[in-house]
């Protein structure tokens, strides 16, 4: 699955999914310093999408970082997912080491070159278009 | 002329013979007269010894001056001073209970000494407090020196309590304060805003309180001894432990105390007014991150930068009622705010130099202007903050929408009063505050179409709401948001301050 980090100017970062798919629950940050926030990895699961086609999708950290916030809203309404990515459909959110402010999107691409990506994948393998992706009906998320 | 009794002379003799100064002396008599520190030393000597000299002289005879003296039988006289008196005759040798701090440090010429540094400094002020810091060490010589008296006291059966006799630093100030007072034109008082300090010390001396923290303490823990833990240690140890460890009158020392150079301080001076932030480019305070300036300028600096050269401050520290964005105007009567004025050389400015201020300062930039400047007092930081929590703010702001609207689909806005959101600490300051769920209310809102996509919308909420949060919704993390209410997209591209509904600081008048 394609995941989308959006990173603000104070290097917070909001992973969602880009289309149309925990012990994570028991994450509790306290204090300025988001204390008990769970050290992530770029390859540590997020929660996991059960969809009705019996597909299981995982979605990823991608980056390194202290997980503040998961988004319980997608338990309630998984359609958020798909429907809000860039919104109300976030999965978590992790702030980085204040060192790896920078660092820690390299290696990601921007939105020009995923989009370069899109096309080339789209030319290669024309039926597995991003459209076919939306229809999902999902039964269930957890988070890992 | 001293008022001395015939019961001091026994005392005033004895502590001339362990070699103690005039003015220590005069101390340990109890003598309270502020002008009889005064005195010059040779003055105060002569009198000293005439008073000795009058061995058979009837009960409370005054000690005078010349006149008396040589009424006494000349050989009488003689006698006394070769046998009783040694020491302390004359400034070259250290008094062992002040150090020398009621001997040299008493003549005009110190006085004028600390009057210069303070002159130097360039302070203005009408009254000033004089404080005085001794070594701890004189406390102790100052419990032995009283120990050798109280022996001497008690064998004629009378008492002198600690408390009865003079301190060193009273006795020091009423022989200096005159004269600084006259040097630097000012009244020296109890209290005033402005401080002078003369500190001494006197290191050939420093361990002389070792034995009284091991024999009280029964440890060395610290190698500074403080005055509090000294004169703690004093209480509580028994006389004779004392008389042990400590010689009983104490011995002279080699070198007089040093002054360290005189330092002044002036409290804090507090101006508060009210400030209008016309930029969209002006942060509040300073924007720097990593050592690097991200933004010229500042409002904090806007305001401060000509009180601080008027006033002569080494410093200052801003507060505000709240604070607003870089990106957001400040309009209305605008913020309140106070800046506290760190050891200002000047303190003193009337109605008409502060208005000139506030001319200076507008003057200054058109990105901000300041009214009702004024001079307050302390307790401006906390009605600061009263403000900040407690007192409703209106704002406004224009917005986009993503869907179509048509002027009628605003109307139900109007109608909604003191709206219940909850608001999770927004992404955007969520690296520097705690994670959390702020409750506040939107107490009423209206509205101004101006096309499909915009409109503008005019909020008085809470103290503490995020505005720009409740319009986009923060990833669904304000809820409800204008975007929940409105069924669309939206987002907020400009926001102003329209008033904040505090009314302090007192309104001045044009």
């Amino acid at each position: 699955e394609d995941h989308c980090i959006l990173q603000h100017s104070n290097r917070i970062c909001v992973i969602t999914l880009i289309s149309d798919g925990c012990s994570l629950l028991k994450n509790k940050v306290s204090g300025k310093s988001k204390r008990g926030g769970q050290s992530l990895t770029e390859f540590a699961p997020l929660c996991r999408i059960t969809c009705t086609d019996e597909q299981e999708y995982t979605v990823f950290s991608c980056i390194r970082g202290r997980l503040l916030e998961v988004n319980e809203a997608i338990l309630n309404k998984p359609d958020l997912l798909l429907e809000k990515p860039s919104t109300e459909g976030y999965i978590v959110v992790i702030l980085p080491k204040f060192e790896e402010s920078k660092s820690v999107t390299e290696g990601l691409l921007t939105r020009e070159q995923y989009e370069d990506v899109l096309t080339k994948r789209n030319q290669q393998e024309p039926y597995m278009s991003a459209g076919s992706r939306t229809v999902l009906d999902f039964t269930g998320v957890h988070f890992v | 002329m001293l008022s001395l009794k015939e019961k001091d002379r026994p005392i005033v003799r004895k502590l001339l013979c362990a070699g103690c100064c005039v003015r220590c002396v005069l101390r340990f008599c109890c003598v309270g007269t502020s002008s009889a520190y005064r005195r010059s030393y040779q003055d105060l000597h002569k009198e000293l010894l005439a008073f000795i000299s009058e061995e058979n002289s009837p009960q409370s005879h005054d000690a005078s001056g010349e006149e008396k003296s040589s009424d006494a039988p000349p050989n009488k006289r003689m006698r006394i001073d070769e046998d009783s008196v040694t020491a302390a005759q004359t400034d070259s040798d250290i008094c062992p209970v002040c150090l020398g701090v009621l001997q040299d440090f008493c003549d005009p010429s110190f006085a004028e000494q600390v009057s210069d540094a303070v002159k130097k400094q360039q302070y203005e002020f009408d009254s000033l407090v004089l404080t005085v810091s001794l070594p701890a060490q004189l406390s102790v010589r100052e419990h032995s020196c009283w120990l050798h008296v109280k022996k001497e006291v008690r064998e004629k059966s009378m008492c002198l309590g600690k408390d009865d006799v003079i301190q060193v630093k009273d006795a020091f100030k009423w022989a200096v304060q005159g004269k600084i007072g006259q040097e630097l034109g000012a009244a020296v008082v109890a209290n005033s805003p402005c401080e002078v300090s003369i500190s001494f010390i006197h290191p050939e001396t420093e361990e002389d309180c070792h034995f009284l923290y091991v024999a009280v303490f029964l440890s060395v823990s610290q190698s500074v001894f403080t005055r509090m833990a000294v004169v703690k240690a004093l209480e509580k140890i028994s006389e004779e432990k004392f008389s042990r460890h400590y010689p009983c009158p104490p011995k002279k020392a080699n070198t007089r105390c040093t002054a360290l150079d005189t330092t002044c301080l002036h409290t804090s001076v507090f101006i508060a007014g009210r400030y209008n932030k016309f930029s969209r480019e002006l942060p509040q305070t300073p924007w720097v991150i990593d050592g690097e300036r991200r933004m010229d300028g500042s409002v904090e600096e806007l305001i401060a930068a000509p009180l601080l050269s008027s006033f002569r401050a080494d410093g200052f520290n801003f507060s505000s009622s709240g604070r607003e964005d870089v990106d957001v105007r400040t309009l209305g009567n605008g913020r309140p705010f106070a800046v506290e004025l760190l050891n200002p050389h000047r303190a003193k400015f009337n109605r008409t130099e502060i208005k000139q201020l506030q001319e200076t300062i507008n003057q200054s930039s058109d990105k901000i202007r300041v009214r009702d400047l004024q001079i307050v007092t302390r307790d401006a930081t906390s009605r600061m903050k009263e403000g900040e929590e407690e007192k409703t703010k209106t704002y406004s702001a224009l917005i986009w929408t993503q869907k179509a609207i048509e002027s009628p689909d605003l109307e139900f806005l109007a109608n909604i009063k003191d709206l219940r959101i909850a608001q999770k600490t927004p992404l955007r300051v969520l690296h520097r505050r705690p994670l959390a769920v702020r409750q506040r209310l939107v107490h009423s809102m209206t509205t101004i179409y101006l096309d499909k996509h915009h409109f503008t919308l005019k909020l008085c909420t809470q103290a503490g709401t995020y505005i720009k949060e409740f319009v986009h919704g923060d990833f669904g993390r304000t809820k409800p948001n204008l975007c929940d209410l409105m069924k669309t997209d939206a987002d907020i591209l400009e926001l102003d301050v329209e008033s904040v509904d505090i009314d302090w600081p007192p309104a001045i008048p044009d």
